[in-house]
């Protein structure tokens, strides 16, 4: 009996150590391994291909054409410069660097193109088709924050990590922000509060400012932002008119500005928009005015110098703030102006060098760590900081997903020396002045793991 | 007060270039009885002239640029300027205005070839296949257009002796504040001139006249012995050079861009609706009407009273003529009913 009893004793001691033995031997190596079981779970893995593919996702056809090519230029040469191809460009300049020039951890970098057409729906197809049918691991591109804010929200969805392209919007980083997005250009806020010391040195603190804004997300926030700063100032917002996205002739919307009382006008406008009130608004001789004993001045919070091609000479003189721009004299700058004109005749536009600089952000994430699985590499690219990258030491700061760095504020060129000269950086704001508390523009950046 | 006879100006503009579009729409409408939606392109091509000619003036040479000192790179100079100076500066100045020389045989050419290229074999086909088919021809023009010239709009300015603004308040005895570009009382009068000529055309040559009633009968004046279709490319053709001049006139006021004819196509089809189809007078002075009214509509007083009205109120417009007169202000019974 005894025997039994000793027996039955060590058996279920013994069950009991064997299966606790069993148990945390079994579930240890997927405790170890946690990360790289999921990590080969996640959609597009690369695995052991010899390849991986970026998604360039940029407006071919539509108003921003010639912005799409000239971001498409500016991916093939980031492609290029990963795969060790070509002189480098910004590789020999940019701090840290993981890269090796061996494309990233060891694997070929190919792409597809998708063509947003500046069109939400337009853009969200043809992201979901690189994802699904492609394979990329990474989407990148855009040329309006209508179109960052509509595909940010569909990489979050399917797990695939977005580096916007162009997008002005306070909304891409503030209240639309995701996980999966991250933006390289600056935005409405930072315009703001680098022009504001600019045009209170410039115009003094008495002015009355007439705002023409496009009617869209990316022109209301930029109203809003301006505004708060030259109120701050003291400025008298007189009016702030709203005109339909692509209305040709603002005739009738500038017309009212000349009997308003204003002395400023401030065009919330870009693209085409941008081109034709600005022209139409030197037409109408706004600039020759005198009003409240004060010359009349216009203002365009957003330049780019494509869009200033367009303008022609309407464009010289007037102020306004830019991400970032050909002439700057960092070697970062440098080396990317040579190798982008060597390859193309001319020198890159702001859109080609936050579109360069994203692409090897991220590829620089992912040698870094060590993984193409998207909630490391997110976790490498938040709070991660740099330079010599065109802009100065930039940091992608983690609550929001936004960089932050110097802005430039510019102003067309009185005497450009060539058809490319057609901004003069007046002054680079430094990062202290554009920064904001992440809390005012709200948003959840949602989940990691999707 | 002064804010009205700026809109007031500011319409009588826009409707010059509505009236013009519009004018050619109808003329090809009414004789040929075709509903051309490539109309806008020709307009569009017109300002391409223009550009096209400034292009040519400054074909350059690649010299380098002494600015950048950290490697080769090399801009451009016009051969104008390098071989005849302030004189070449200033032909290329004067661009737009040679254009309308090079424009009137170009557009009346690329009128005829699209009529009898393309469309007449539409001629006895249902309206809806002549309307696919002509705007897939707009479509295919401006894709053409942007290979060639790029999606961005192309600065094309006008001389800089009327770059500025005229005091229209001092000659009238108003304000000061009453300013208005040269340009545009220059597109006002040019329109006025082409809407004239193209009426007198009409009313006082055996051309017209022929023209005029074979819009009114076409089967009678073909039984007279004449070829009635022949005159029709003609007018074509003088629709397309109307347009095109319209276009040409127009780009130092909006930089060309390859969009830019449908922009202005959907309006016009709606000036020639409210101004009756088939009728140059109606589609005359319903484009000076829309775009008179469009402009009041774009007020900050009228906008805060109906927020929007800017935007909605061409249509708005129309949906009221046509409630009230089905055929528009002055449309002619038959027309576009069997």
């Amino acid at each position: 009996m005894s025997d039994d009893k000793k027996t039955s004793e060590l058996s279920r001691r013994g069950f009991i150590k064997v299966s606790a033995a069993a148990m945390a031997a079994a579930s240890s190596p997927m405790f170890f391994t946690k990360g790289a079981w999921a990590a080969n779970e996640f959609r597009n893995n690369p695995g052991d291909a010899s390849s991986v593919k970026f998604g360039f996702n940029v407006p071919q056809t539509g108003a921003y054409a010639d912005e799409g090519a000239d971001e498409l230029r500016a991916y093939q040469l980031a492609v290029k410069h990963i795969n060790g191809e070509g002189d480098g460009g910004m590789l020999n300049t940019m701090k840290p660097l993981s890269l090796k020039g061996n494309g990233i951890l060891g694997k070929k970098l190919e792409y597809v193109t998708g063509d947003t057409q500046t069109k939400s729906d337009a853009a969200r197809a043809s992201a979901k088709r690189m994802i699904e049918k492609d394979g990329v691991v990474m989407i990148t591109g855009g040329s309006s924050s209508g179109v960052a804010v509509a595909v940010q929200g569909l990489c979050q969805e399917m797990g695939v990590v977005f580096m916007a392209g162009l997008t002005h919007s306070n909304d891409t980083t503030g209240k639309d922000k995701r996980r999966y997005g991250f933006r390289h250009f600056f935005n409405a806020y930072m315009s703001g509060a680098a022009l504001g010391p600019v045009l209170e040195k410039e115009m003094g603190k008495e002015r009355r400012a007439y705002h023409l804004t496009a009617d869209y997300t990316w022109g209301w926030t930029q109203e809003e932002s301006i505004k708060n700063t030259t109120e701050a100032l003291g400025w008298e917002t007189v009016a702030a008119v709203r005109t339909p996205v692509g209305a040709g002739d603002f005739s009738q919307y500038i017309t009212p500005v000349l009997n308003s009382g204003a002395d400023v006008l401030i065009l919330n406008h870009y693209g085409k928009d941008m081109i034709n009130s600005l022209t139409q608004a030197v037409q109408f001789g706004l600039r020759d005015k005198q009003v409240n004993g004060k010359n009349f001045e216009i203002i365009v919070p957003l330049f780019s110098r494509l869009m200033a091609q367009g303008a022609g000479d309407n464009i010289k003189g007037i102020l306004g703030s830019t991400n970032w721009h050909w002439s700057l004299q960092d070697d970062g700058s440098k080396a990317f102006v040579k190798s982008f004109w060597q390859e193309y005749g001319f020198p890159p536009s702001q859109a080609a060098q936050t579109c360069y600089v994203q692409a090897l952000l991220y590829a620089d994430a992912v040698e870094r760590a060590g993984t193409f699985y998207p909630p490391e590499v997110i976790k490498t690219l938040e709070g991660h900081t740099f330079d010599g990258m065109g802009n100065g030491p930039t940091e992608y700061r983690a609550a929001d997903h936004q960089c932050f760095k110097d802005v430039l504020v510019v102003r067309g060129n009185e005497n450009p020396s060539s058809q490319f000269d057609l901004l003069k950086v007046e002054q680079i704001v430094p990062r202290s002045q554009v920064e904001y508390d992440p809390a005012i523009f709200g948003g959840d950046l949602g989940p990691y793991e999707v | 007060m002064d804010a009205i006879i700026l809109q007031l100006l500011n319409g009588l503009d826009k409707g010059g270039a509505y009236a013009l579009i519009a004018l050619g729409l109808t003329l090809v409408f009414g004789t040929l009885g075709v509903v051309n939606f490539a109309h806008g392109a020709l307009f569009m091509l017109g300002a391409f002239c223009a550009v096209s000619i400034q292009s040519l003036l400054t074909i350059s040479k690649q010299v380098k640029d002494e600015s950048i000192t950290f490697f080769d790179a090399y801009k451009e100079q016009p051969y104008l300027e390098i071989w005849w100076g302030d004189t070449g500066t200033a032909i290329i100045d004067w661009a737009v205005p040679l254009s309308i020389f090079l424009a009137i045989p170009i557009m009346l050419l690329i009128g005829v070839a699209m009529e009898r290229g393309l469309i007449r074999h539409f001629y006895k086909r249902p309206h809806a296949e002549q309307i696919l088919v002509t705007f897939g021809l707009a479509i295919v023009i401006q894709e053409i257009v942007k290979s060639f010239f790029g999606a961005n709009p192309i600065p094309t300015p006008s001389p800089e002796i009327v770059a500025g603004s005229a005091n229209i308040g001092l000659l009238l005895g108003l304000g000061e504040s009453v300013v208005y570009p040269w340009w545009r009382l220059v597109y006002l009068l040019f329109s006025g001139i082409v809407i004239f000529a193209v009426f007198a055309f009409l009313q006082f040559t055996t051309f017209g006249m022929v023209v005029r009633a074979g819009m009114q009968d076409r089967e009678t004046v073909g039984l007279l012995g004449i070829n009635v279709e022949r005159r029709f490319t003609v007018v074509f053709g003088i629709a397309a050079v109307v347009a095109g001049l319209a276009g040409v006139m127009y780009a130092p006021i909006l930089p060309p861009d390859y969009h830019m004819g449908m922009d202005f196509l959907v309006l016009s089809f709606v000036v020639v609706v409210v101004g009756g189809m088939g009728s140059l007078g109606g589609a005359v002075s319903a484009g000076f009407l829309l775009g008179i009214l469009q402009s009041f509509a774009s007020m900050t007083e009228v906008k805060s009273i109906i927020p929007g009205i800017d935007q909605i109120i061409i249509y708005l417009v129309a949906v009221v003529i046509l409630l009230t007169r089905p055929r528009g202000l002055m449309g002619r019974k038959g027309v576009m009913e069997d």
